[in-house]
């Protein structure tokens, strides 16, 4: 991990180049026939996100429909247990049970703005396609999701609470049948009727604008758990802020709001999906960022416990962030997530998302070097959606 | 002196002559007779060929050519084996061949290794549909720099300012996307393929294909009412899944070329 109190060596976390880049990171390497959906998207979200009715709009809607702002919460007995000190910040509270919802109102309120009828999204988990088909019954919007039919066997809650939503949820068979061929399925889709549907893209990633638009729809992860914490840490900031990374969205949201600060801010990536950890730069799904392949560019297939991580690229920021240095990116195996999931159900009472119990298991792993810290971990979602696969491995 | 390349030549020689163009897409490392049936379709009457180098998420292909992507792929191809085979054939080839593949095949050997690798396997053209206009700048440096044309995508759903940008940027030919959508065969041609065509004749003098949704000959004798010619895809690549073989592939290539010559001839 990186020395927690380091300076911040500059601005991070504002906007992208004009041309959609984090360094060398990003852009919008998407077919053409894509590219004014994109570019009309970019002009759309800058007019929006600068337009005090618009915003005021979310709020009112992250407020009375999600529940924000999410609480923060101390957690004396695993603090104990580990010797290191840590608060949640309980995304997991969320309407529709994570952090996706913060996302999925946002481009949901945009995409009427901008006069689009129809949502379509991917999803690994299931909990974007839930947050997305809950926006688009609130919207009346139609809406499509694809989703792998590895994860529609593993995940057949979400699957069942989509089309009760209202939610056309088709399956996306090609490739390793995960998240990654659910993105390409979607963007398939898009390019035949972008001129009516509004791709609800669910993490920090894709073709510019995405990556930074998606990372200002969560920056409010941050900006409240920034505030939170100064109340609990007498207007102090944790040593370190971490957070599970799949593409990289809730983390984005609580980094965002940490990165001028003094914070280590620390991603943790499954072992099976570690495409920071392997620091080879790629291409895919609209942009440049550390991607899983094999020696001929072609994209590896992620494997995790995790639906929700498993994806063989990353979050374009997030490469910038571990190439500046400014954030640090640990791996962990299944093995350490399961014990975590089981460690924080038993000392809190809180049953964690798979994700994010990758998080909790690197402090766990790390608990010497973190010992008398304080750590902030992004609790991004709740563990209802797993407690099914969990009574197969835990018995 | 023109300044054109091998690709562009042949093309505008078609175009100048009064006939129109006809551009076969074939997977390369597709079955054990890929190379034999790219020499065939060659003397089926092919101006050009473009050679596809599986990439395994590719996001513009419909299922046609995902399958054949990777079945080609589980059979082993790599780059470097496509175009190892290519440069060994050159000569038997016979006319100008573009490589179509994924941005992330180039980005991953390097740009400037992989334009130099074309050049060297004999390949003149070069299309990666996933570097549009504002991505393309860095890659068709070392393009340029190797002799490779960079074929453009034009889509239906660019804006007027945008196309002759594009035009200008693109060598070879420019390639008109006939819909808003992904490759593959369809019943009807597309309105948008002949619109997409004449708003690009109006703007360049550069040959105008159009491909994609563009799948039967009488499909492709349509479009070329408009166009400088066509290119086709997924009915060639599904009669290769078939197993056709050099002949049958060969065969259809020639009722694409009977079809143009008769219509435009």
């Amino acid at each position: 991990m990186g020395e927690p109190d380091m300076a911040p060596p500059g601005q991070f976390m504002g906007e992208p180049s004009a041309d959609g880049r984090f360094g060398e990171f990003g852009g919008m390497f998407v077919p053409e026939t894509l590219v004014p959906a994109c570019q009309e998207l970019d002009r759309a979200f800058r007019s929006a996100w600068g337009d005090p009715a618009f915003r005021g709009e979310l709020d009112r809607l992250l407020r009375d429909y999600a529940g924000r702002p999410s609480p923060m919460t101390e957690c004396p007995n695993l603090s104990e247990e580990l010797g290191v000190r840590i608060l949640l910040k309980r995304e997991d509270l969320n309407h529709t049970g994570s952090h996706k919802i913060n996302n999925v109102l946002g481009q949901a309120l945009l995409a009427q703005r901008m006069g689009k009828t129809s949502l379509v999204a991917e999803t690994g988990a299931g909990q974007h396609g839930v947050a997305t088909a809950t926006a688009a019954a609130l919207f009346g919007m139609d809406c499509v999701v694809y989703m792998g039919t590895v994860d529609i066997a593993r995940q057949e809650l979400n699957v069942f609470r989509m089309r009760l939503l209202g939610t056309e949820v088709r399956a996306a068979e090609t490739g390793s049948r995960t998240l990654k061929d659910a993105v390409n399925e979607t963007l398939r889709h898009w390019v035949a009727v972008a001129d009516t549907t509004h791709y609800c893209l669910g993490s920090v990633m894709g073709p510019h604008p995405y990556p930074w638009m998606v990372r200002e729809f969560q920056r409010v992860v941050g900006e409240e758990a920034r505030r939170q914490c100064a109340e609990i840490l007498d207007g102090g900031v944790p040593d370190v802020v971490t957070a599970a990374v799949g593409g990289g969205s809730n983390a984005a949201g609580i980094f965002a709001g940490f990165a001028n600060t003094s914070a280590a801010l620390v991603g943790v990536e499954p072992a099976g999906g570690a495409a920071v950890g392997r620091a080879v730069p790629g291409i895919v799904h609209g942009s440049r960022s550390f991607l899983m392949q094999d020696e001929w560019g072609q994209v590896l297939e992620a494997e995790s416990i995790s639906a929700g991580l498993d994806y063989p690229g990353v979050g374009p920021e997030h490469s910038y962030l571990a190439a500046t240095g400014r954030a640090t990116y640990e791996q962990v195996t299944d093995a350490e997530v399961v014990e975590a999931f089981s460690l924080l159900s038993r000392t809190e009472g809180i049953i964690p998302a798979l994700e994010c119990a990758h998080a909790l298991a690197w402090v766990s792993r790390a608990r010497a070097e973190l010992a008398g810290r304080t750590v902030l971990l992004n609790l991004s979602g709740r563990g209802d959606k797993d407690v099914d696969q969990m009574m197969g491995i835990l018995g | 002196m023109s300044g054109w390349g091998a690709l562009e030549t042949a093309l505008r020689a078609r175009r100048d002559s009064g006939g129109k163009c006809f551009v076969p897409y074939l997977t390369g490392g597709l079955g054990d007779d890929w190379l034999e049936t790219i020499c065939a379709v060659a003397v089926a009457g092919a101006d050009a060929i473009e050679i596809g180098v599986p990439f395994s998420d590719p996001v513009m292909d419909g299922t046609t050519i995902q399958q054949a992507n990777d079945r080609a792929l589980s059979e082993g191809a790599t780059p470097q084996s496509i175009l190892a085979a290519v440069r060994g054939a050159a000569a038997d080839i016979g006319v100008p061949t573009a490589v179509m593949t994924y941005a992330n095949i180039a980005h991953h050997m390097g740009f400037e290794r992989f334009a130099s690798s074309l050049a060297d396997a004999g390949v003149s053209g070069c299309i990666l549909p996933d570097l549009p206009l504002e991505e393309v700048g860095e890659w068709s440096g070392y393009a340029d720099a190797a002799g490779v044309e960079t074929v453009l995508l034009a889509a239906p759903t660019a804006p007027d300012e945008r196309l002759p940008r594009i035009c200008a940027r693109s060598r070879g030919f420019v390639y008109g996307v006939g819909l808003a959508g992904i490759t593959g065969v369809r019943a009807e041609l597309a309105a948008s393929a002949v619109r997409t065509a004449a708003r690009l004749k109006a703007v360049t003098d550069r040959p105008v294909l159009v491909g994609v949704g563009v799948g039967t000959p009488s499909q492709a004798a349509e479009v070329c009412e408009v166009a400088d010619g066509a290119v086709v895809g997924s009915a060639i690549v599904t009669r290769m899944l078939e197993g056709a073989g050099p002949e049958g592939v060969a065969a259809l290539v020639a009722e694409f070329r009977a079809a143009l010559d008769a219509a435009h001839g």
